[in-house]
């Protein structure tokens, strides 16, 4: 349709001060410092932001009736991609609800695997975010010390279970693999690199100038509007909201070890920056203590529970794993899970990652709704942006930790 | 929810008990998580004197759940709805639930009491078409506006019925 521009100019009343004249921004959903599929409708004063409005629904996957026809074993891959930054962490969440449902008590071993690639899926978490918001604020070098250690994560990831990237690990009452002496090398070396590349991290940032100044006083959340809002995790511990599961709720093998939780009370990007940071230093005191005292023993529950699937060793040498093995897979056939809903969550890096999960007496859960994070945090946007400037709108969204995956589920 | 219709005995069931009495249709412990179903009419003045009074300050999660074709259910409403409320000082968990049924799907909107319900609500709208009164901003959030149903219902086929072929198509002149 032409347009006759110089008309439709002419025609808008700027500047007559009956109505105030401001521009929309469309900020993403593929712009580059948005990092995935999110869209931002910005309503523009100039340079200052009047209302900030996120729209979602770009990756909506489905995940959750996905949950509805895949068995408690299967679902897990689908758990993984939910945050594919932390995949361990989701799957570790997943199967802690699964095994509240059908009262499974893990072996001590299985609770020590769990915190320790919990706590490097944290830690993997926590760089990206960290690294990403330095990488928007224009710092490249910060962003490539820890995409680095993220691959000598990801080479833990791959000599536990195969896979680099969506390790698929965990299974109701126990994990794939048990972790053997590579894996625990692969992690002793995370542990001597890591502290060298935070201190990096700090050299470079903690006292940069342009980092400070874009960072500090900016998108402001006080401990009011953080209960408010829902938040959890290292945005509320940002503002002074000292919860946290694994201390207050202690689940897995949390209360044998001895760590702290950081927070801040200034609640701005750079208090949710620095508590990201120290949290870092306290996961990796935990896998420190948790692979000096790795528990032996067996890794999965016994057959005898009759939820765990044999291992491969078993189900291929014995009657008794074959027919096991049998009985769980086949569509017809396996034990039954209570008529009864549960609801767990774990403190996963971004923050309070819960499933509320009803189940219906098979193997497929009726219903598994998410409580995910970044869905409630990302709400929280608006909030934080109001009367800031655009290019703020890239150091809070950093300071978020935004997953699309998690939001659209 | 169980068949265990019994009235948990808890303080705060007390508590709620002895404030709104037969709004409070049944409570239950499942594996430490204690659960009371709830009465709509009722739904809001729970919420609102677990909040104020009683120091349940932290909506941690809410979201629904079609029980249509569930196994065994006689009673009980199509849809419910669950609100776990967290009191930080004491680490307390408390799961309120609400049973709504399909020709008039509406609650009250808990947006009044905390802020974070507000996607939360639109979500457990878009889903399943709970209709939420009182929110400022009931749309969809994942589903695009010309959607016309709630994929999240057990009616609802896994591979859709076809809705995301039949979407307007915008030209380049119309843009």
């Amino acid at each position: 349709m032409p347009v006759n521009l110089l008309e439709d100019d002419l025609d808008m009343n700027v500047g007559t001060g009956e109505h105030e004249y401001h521009w929309t921004l469309n900020f993403g959903p593929q712009h580059p410092a948005t990092h995935t599929t999110l869209r931002l409708v910005l309503e523009l004063d100039g340079e200052r932001i009047v209302k900030a409005t996120p729209h979602i629904g770009y990756l909506h996957s489905g995940f959750e009736k996905l949950g509805e026809h895949l068995t408690f074993n299967q679902y897990v891959t689908v758990a993984d991609r939910k945050n594919y930054i932390s995949p361990p962490m989701n799957e570790v969440a997943w199967h802690h609800a699964v095994e509240k449902l059908l009262d499974i008590e893990l072996t001590p071993r299985c609770k020590y695997i769990r915190v320790i690639i919990g706590e490097l899926s944290r830690i993997s978490d926590h760089l990206l975010c960290t690294g990403a918001a330095a990488l928007d604020l224009g710092a490249f070098t910060a962003f490539l010390f820890a995409f680095n250690l993220r691959e000598m994560i990801y080479d833990v990831y791959e000599q536990m279970s195969g896979y680099r990237f969506h390790p698929g690990y965990t299974r109701v009452g126990g994990v794939l693999y048990d972790f053997d002496d590579k894996v625990l090398q692969r992690i002793e070396r995370v542990l001597q690199q890591t502290p060298k590349v935070l201190k990096d991290m700090e050299k470079l940032l903690f006292r940069n100038r342009i980092f400070l100044d874009r960072m500090r006083g900016v998108g402001v959340l006080t401990k009011e509007m953080a209960i408010n809002l829902s938040c959890s995790g290292p945005i509320a511990r940002a503002s002074g909201v000292t919860y946290d599961l694994r201390k207050d709720e202690p689940y897995l093998a949390y209360p044998d070890f001895t760590f702290q939780v950081p927070y801040a009370t200034e609640g701005d990007c750079y208090a949710r920056f620095q508590v990201r940071m120290e949290e870092m230093v306290q996961s990796l005191e935990i896998i420190r203590q948790a692979v000096k005292n790795l528990p032996s023993g067996p890794a999965n529950v016994p057959i005898s529970e009759k939820f765990p699937l044999p291992d491969k060793g078993t189900a291929y040498n014995s009657m008794e794993g074959l027919i096991q093995h049998f009985e769980l897979i086949m569509p017809n056939r396996g034990p039954d899970s209570p008529r009864d809903e549960v609801y767990a969550a774990v403190e996963s890096p971004n923050g309070e990652l819960g499933y509320y999960l009803v189940a219906d007496g098979s193997q497929v859960a009726w219903r598994t709704r998410t409580r995910p994070p970044s869905f409630i945090h990302f709400a929280v946007f608006p909030h934080l942006i109001k009367d800031h400037l655009i290019a703020d709108v890239v150091a809070v969204l950093g300071s978020l930790s935004i997953i699309a995956a998690e939001l659209d589920r | 929810m169980s068949e265990a219709t019994s009235m948990t005995s808890h303080p705060i069931v007390d508590q709620l008990t002895e404030r709104f009495g037969g709004s409070l249709i049944r409570s239950s412990t499942f594996r430490d998580n204690l659960r009371v179903l709830v009465d709509r009419s009722a739904l809001f003045e729970v919420l609102s004197f677990l909040k104020d009074n009683a120091g349940y300050t932290f909506l941690s999660e809410l979201g629904g759940i079609d029980y249509l074709g569930y196994p065994d259910r006689q009673e009980g409403s199509r849809f419910e709805v669950h609100y776990v409320l967290l009191k930080q000082e004491t680490s307390d968990r408390i799961i309120i639930k609400v049973g709504v049924d399909d020709p008039d799907p509406t609650l009250p909107s808990v947006m009044p009491l905390w802020g974070g319900a507000n996607w939360m609500e639109r979500e457990v709208f878009d889903m399943y078409g709970i209709r939420f009164d009182g929110h400022p901003d009931l749309r969809r959030i994942l589903m695009p506006d010309e959607f016309t149903s709630y994929p999240l219902r057990k009616d609802y086929p896994l591979r859709g019925r076809g809705e995301r072929h039949n979407f307007p198509k915008i030209t380049r002149d119309q843009s």
